[in-house]
């Protein structure tokens, strides 16, 4: 297994497919649709919509710029309040018209900064957790790079998760998370190992349910092969989701998130106040 | 926090008789700092006296990531806290009312949402569904806990899918932000109240002052994410000092409590 460190390397790789690369590949007759009708169009996630096989869908995910100068436009991917909000009115849309939503994670994080908590960024963000996990229609999410903290999440309470085999999802960054416990960025190997934000980790955790295979080196390398096995994967997982009814839907959906965590029951200290 | 006779403003240093300190609801005199509390102050501030019950105390930390020190700092805590984890969960009544009530704990690891966290959060709202009851949540967190990885971070999506099993049995969520109320808990629970009141100069947003200064690397304006800010930017709809806080409570709780139809309205999932 690779070590952590190197998985981030290759999940922030400048020539991975983006999001863009993947509805290209995935998605037939795309149309992009733009704006959150509130405030702006976030050019840090697209989306829109088109045919999955022969499936109408919902698609959007964050987008990173291909070179320098795009990634200034888009924030490097790190999506404000508008950005989330353009995601769950597509959401909205799709379950207006019955259309499965497929999300594409691609993200260091949701954007800090001074517009960005001004206009809510918390509340944009926990309104899509909150809506999302009772759509009324199924989702699927392929954390494609980064899964970037609570940005990532924000488009990520889905029937189905999955990650590409040399993707990461984390709480933290591993420099975010070296810094607070060591003091020192340069760490990141050590923390990205102890977070385990591998995607084999977090099939190991219970928290996605399949790891979507890269050939040779990365996706970089041969990205229509890994893109492949996704569409694959994504198909399996809306024809498993597209039978249920939509109250099964939801309550699996609860179930799924529901289930997620560590603990135990020490009954000595019941009633203590 | 406190020693016998004195205490001193941990803002500006003023120190104050503790009888004095404590009438004063640990709100400074001179500053009007509102200092941190504990949750069995938040259950004498805001139940009426004995009502408390606590429900899920049961629910102690595992260590799944193995990670560094992580251990040890909750048996840490765990002592310093005399055994709840960084929330209390219960059932209460305010004004009579009862209600289901989650106090956060900054003591422990400064009230970060690790699994017990979320889980507890969870129960509480179900519970509160089950049994038809308002809900109460007395927030401050530091955000998402590092120490358990992305279970840390799911908690936020299984927090926020509980609200709206609650609001599926047309029950209210009351939250009450305190200093601070940052990262993966506002941006869950803490900002899906249906009425959210803030204390007085909290510090409440996503991410935090100094990761903000980082990325775009000028100063913070004055006054950036207190709870005043964000009453001026539409992110909370009241704003009060510590000692109308209960009433203030008192008086959403019963608005919720009355039924606006003589016939029953609505109430299924």
């Amino acid at each position: 297994m690779k070590p952590a460190i190197d998985v981030v390397r290759l999940a922030r790789h400048p020539k991975r497919p983006t999001s863009r690369d993947f509805i290209e590949y995935l998605v037939r007759d795309f149309v992009e649709l733009h704006g959150d009708r509130r405030f702006a169009d976030d050019p840090a996630i697209i989306g829109g919509i088109g045919f999955f096989a022969d499936i109408p869908v919902t698609i959007l995910g964050h987008q990173k710029g291909r070179n320098v100068r795009e990634n200034i436009r888009r924030h490097f991917g790190m999506a404000h309040p508008e950005g989330y909000r353009k995601a769950l009115r597509l959401m909205k849309q799709a379950e207006r018209f019955g259309r499965p939503v497929i999300t594409l994670i691609d993200t260091p994080g949701a954007y800090p900064g001074i517009g960005a908590e001004e206009r809510g960024q918390a509340e944009a963000i926990a309104t899509n957790l909150y809506e999302m996990s009772g759509l009324r229609v199924p989702i699927v999410a392929l954390v494609t790079g980064e899964g970037g903290s609570g940005g990532a999440l924000g488009i990520g309470v889905a029937d189905r998760v999955f990650m590409l085999a040399n993707a990461i999802y984390s709480v933290i960054s591993p420099e975010g998370c070296a810094s607070i416990l060591w003091k020192d960025a340069a760490k990141a190997s050590a923390a990205a190992e102890a977070l385990r934000l591998r995607a084999v980790d977090l099939k190991e955790l219970g928290v996605i349910d399949g790891i979507i295979a890269e050939p040779g080196e990365g996706a970089h390398e041969q990205p229509g092969e890994a893109m492949g096995h996704a569409r694959k994967a994504i198909a399996m997982a809306l024809k498993e989701l597209l039978v249920l009814d939509e109250e099964t839907l939801v309550r699996s959906r609860y179930d799924k998130f529901r289930r997620m965590g560590a603990f135990t029951l020490d009954d000595g200290l019941s009633g203590l106040i | 926090m406190l020693n016998r006779l004195f205490v001193q403003c941990p803002q500006c240093q003023t120190t104050h008789f503790i009888s004095f300190f404590k009438s004063a609801h640990y709100v400074c005199s001179r500053c009007g700092h509102h200092s941190r509390l504990d949750p069995p102050h938040w259950i004498r501030q805001l139940c009426d006296r004995g009502t408390f019950r606590s429900l899920f105390a049961n629910l102690k930390s595992l260590d799944p990531l193995r990670f560094p020190q992580y251990r040890q700092k909750l048996d840490a805590a765990e002592r310093a806290a005399s055994g709840w984890e960084a929330v209390v969960t219960g059932t209460a009544e305010i004004g009579d009312m009862p209600v289901a009530l989650a106090i956060m704990d900054p003591g422990f690891i400064m009230a970060s949402m690790g699994s017990v966290v979320g889980e507890k959060i969870a129960r509480l709202l179900e519970h509160a569904a089950d049994h038809r009851l308002p809900v109460v949540i007395v927030i401050c967190s530091g955000g998402a806990r590092m120490q358990e990885g992305i279970l840390s971070l799911m908690q936020m999506a299984k927090t926020a899918a509980a609200v709206r099993r609650l609001h599926g049995k047309r029950q209210p969520l009351i939250t009450i932000l305190t200093d601070p109320t940052t990262g993966g808990v506002t941006a869950s629970f803490a900002m899906l109240g249906d009425v959210s009141i803030a204390e007085t100069g909290a510090l409440i947003g996503f991410a935090g002052p100094r990761v903000i200064q980082q990325t775009i690397g000028q100063k913070l304006p004055p006054g950036f994410q207190t709870a005043e800010f964000l009453l001026e930017k539409g992110m909370v709809d009241i704003v009060v000092p510590r000692k109308h806080l209960r009433a203030t409570l008192v008086g959403v709780l019963k608005i919720h409590r009355t039924r606006p139809y003589p016939f029953h309205h609505g109430g299924g999932e």
